[in-house]
């Protein structure tokens, strides 16, 4: 069963909910208008090995994107997530999906821009929550939703 | 030197609180081994051998003396009452108890210490010159700039979990002493044309199984663009670097396989797309950073001929073991880790304690570790320099020999290490009692050799004048020599000049090869700039000849 936890503070994020379909971000790019048919509104999952860039011109249609965590080691959906929210603005849910969706990495994620965490099926959702309050400042600027008080380094915009 | 201020006391003190919760799952069996691996790695504990292993951050190598007295009381409490100085300038204990980790790093959470990412796929301590602020030929003392990339690289959440590990060193001055050209990101201290002060950046440098020599990516970065540039690599890095294959998924890799203009231009685009939104360094940070790093208080002193009425063993120590001063009157003082019958970079809690004293007596109360395995006084009077020498002798702390062929680096090796295959501490031993003549040491004179017990190279083989890797051949442990590399500025990487040879057969080995210096140097040339000058042919020649010889 999933255990998705979010944000208090992310919006409508119920209105996405697990019951959006998720499509792989191939089958999303293979025939975008598809998807779109009817105003209907999908999720995409992206891989590790996807270039989210090519994401970009169908944000503005997606109710969720969920980036893949397969393994403990993975690191490339943390630049995912910033880049959607800082480079093209991405204002809709960013979940983080996979085995290694847990609450050790949790902070690091919503510090890059995700709000909604499926976690894995070992995790107890409680101490998940807690766990986003582990640390309450930082050095690095983040996305607009921070987790923290005003960090120490900013960014011009 | 840098003081914490509130956020970074409650940053520290937070880590220490998620570390125990951790530890605490993991003893429980909450938390999978598998799980655990990458959450200690991130705060220096590894498990070896025979017992886990802490890592401890000394960022860019300067300690206070509250900071060793620290260290001395953490390596008695609850290790073996030593440490082990690292070629990152770090300290490692070698014996530390699982469960005891997070009243460690809670002790050391006290003086503004931790072991944050001393290890792991991210952003490690950011090394740096061990003469920094007092060496003549600096254009602009690094610290600052370390400090600032310490403070940006620390839980940064985007490359926590980079594809391996991520090496940063910065100089300021010409002379590299920092070894900036095998690191994954280089930064010179460099001043503009128009005189501005910026970062000459080379990346994919690095030692290990394939070493390389980093490569200039771009000549001139203004100050305020340190972390945003930064950043843009990381991010190319993080989203290119292999993850598929653990020997490729350094920096280096990516770097050689899109060759440097192709990766430069990468670099430049992620930059140019992203710098509005990554961390800018403003005057008052960098004015800021700076302002902890201001001159000591220095009196106004002549110099003065310290050799005057000294004897042979003082004018050797002074000759060897310290180094000239930007002001006048004072001295830098290296403390030798490198006696006869020591593992190169121990020291023990009581000469931790007994150095903390010294510094708090003859030098402002801070120590430096250096990447060769000593510890630096960095500030000491020459009126001193006798009492000095006197109490460093009664610790065994003043064996004239520093920058010689005994001050080697030595990796921990088979006796430590689980990825060792060669023992190198027993072999470091037989160096040096085989060296123990003095008159001989001083003939050779200026020489770094270096060994590791794998070609994980932790010892910095690579870059050693004479290079010593330690190889697993059929259960016995052989050494690979190699002759000819730096880590200096213009480094090089050595040569191999022969098949390995049996453990007992290093310092035999090691002798011809200075045999043959000995014969084809000119005047006073050094070691490396005679090998140089004829190639490692001769010594291929020569110093394998007696071996067919006797075979």
């Amino acid at each position: 069963m999933q255990k998705i936890l979010r944000l208090p503070e992310a919006p409508a994020a119920g209105a996405a909910g697990p019951e959006v379909p998720l499509i792989t971000q191939a089958e999303l790019l293979a025939d975008p208008a598809r998807y779109r048919a009817g105003g209907a509104r999908v999720g995409v999952r992206v891989a590790p090995s996807d270039r989210v860039e090519d994401l970009a011109p169908h944000l503005a249609h997606l109710a969720l994107v969920a980036i893949e965590f397969p393994g403990p080691g993975e690191g490339r959906g943390y630049t995912y997530a910033r880049l959607l929210r800082q480079r093209y603005a991405f204002s809709g849910e960013i979940r983080a999906v996979g085995p290694a969706v847990k609450q050790d990495l949790l902070f690091f994620m919503v510090r890059c821009g995700f709000d909604a965490f499926d976690l894995a099926p070992d995790q107890n959702l409680t101490e998940a929550r807690q766990a986003l309050g582990r640390f309450t400042l930082a050095y690095q600027p983040a996305v607009p939703r921070a987790a923290v008080r005003e960090p120490r380094f900013t960014a011009t915009r | 030197m840098y003081q914490y201020d509130s956020t970074d006391q409650a940053l520290v003190d937070q880590r220490v609180a998620e570390f125990r919760d951790q530890t605490r799952r993991y003893l429980n069996g909450e938390l999978s081994e598998d799980d655990f691996r990458p959450l200690r790695l991130r705060n220096g504990l590894y498990i070896q051998r025979f017992a886990p292993m802490l890592r401890i951050a000394i960022p860019y190598g300067l300690l206070s003396s509250t900071q060793l007295r620290m260290l001395a009381s953490i390596a008695r409490r609850y290790d073996r009452s030593y440490g082990h100085f690292t070629t990152r300038q770090n300290l490692q204990l070698n014996w530390p108890k699982l469960a005891d980790v997070p009243d460690i790093l809670a002790d050391l959470a006290t003086v503004q210490m931790h072991a944050i990412q001393t290890s792991g796929n991210c952003v490690r301590n950011v090394t740096s010159d061990h003469l920094a602020g007092v060496a003549a030929d600096e254009l602009e003392d690094p610290r600052p700039y370390c400090e600032l990339l310490r403070q940006w690289s620390s839980f940064h959440p985007e490359f926590t979990y980079l594809p391996r590990k991520f090496k940063i060193a910065v100089s300021g001055a010409p002379a590299d002493r920092a070894a900036t050209e095998v690191h994954d990101i280089g930064l010179h201290l460099v001043r503009s044309a128009a005189g501005e002060l910026g970062f000459e950046v080379l990346v994919g440098g690095g030692l290990g199984r394939a070493p390389m020599i980093g490569q200039v990516i771009r000549e001139f970065l203004p100050m305020g663009d340190l972390l945003s540039y930064t950043e843009a690599i990381l991010r190319v890095y993080n989203r290119y670097g292999r993850r598929d294959n653990i020997h490729k998924a350094r920096i280096k890799f990516l770097v050689k396989s899109l060759g440097i203009a192709t990766f430069r231009e990468q670099v430049e685009a992620e930059w140019q797309a992203s710098r509005d939104f990554d961390s800018q360094l403003t005057p008052a940070q960098i004015a800021h950073a700076r302002s902890f790093f201001q001159p000591h208080p220095y009196a106004t002193l002549a110099n003065t001929d310290s050799l005057a009425a000294a004897g042979p063993e003082f004018k050797a120590w002074y000759r060897y073991n310290t180094r000239a001063h930007k002001v006048s009157g004072y001295r830098v003082v290296f403390v030798s880790l490198k006696p006869v019958g020591a593992a190169p970079g121990d020291m023990s809690a009581d000469q931790m304690e007994a150095v903390a004293q010294l510094a708090d007596e003859v030098s402002f109360g801070e120590i430096r570790a250096t990447h060769n395995q000593n510890v630096v006084l960095a500030d000491v009077r020459q009126t001193d320099l006798a009492k000095t020498w006197q109490e460093l002798k009664r610790l065994g702390l003043a064996t004239p020999n520093i920058g010689t062929l005994t001050d080697m680096i030595v990796c921990p090796g088979l006796d430590f290490c689980s990825l060792a295959n060669a023992g190198t501490i027993s072999v470091a031993h037989q160096l040096q009692r085989h060296f123990d003549d003095y008159d001989y040491l001083y003939d050779i004179g200026e020489i770094e050799l270096k060994m590791s017990g794998c070609m994980n190279a932790c010892g910095h083989h690579h870059v050693g004048h004479i290079g010593i890797l330690g190889v697993d051949k059929h259960g016995e442990e052989w050494y690979q020599i190699t002759i000819g590399g730096s880590a200096r500025e213009s480094s090089s990487l050595g040569h191999v000049i022969g098949p390995s040879v049996p453990q007992a057969e290093v310092a035999a080995t090691v002798e011809r090869i200075l045999d043959v210096y000995r014969e084809l140097r000119q005047e006073d040339e050094r070691f490396i700039d005679t090998v140089r000058r004829v190639s490692a042919t001769p010594f291929k020649e020569r110093v394998y000849a007696k071996d067919l010889a006797a075979a």
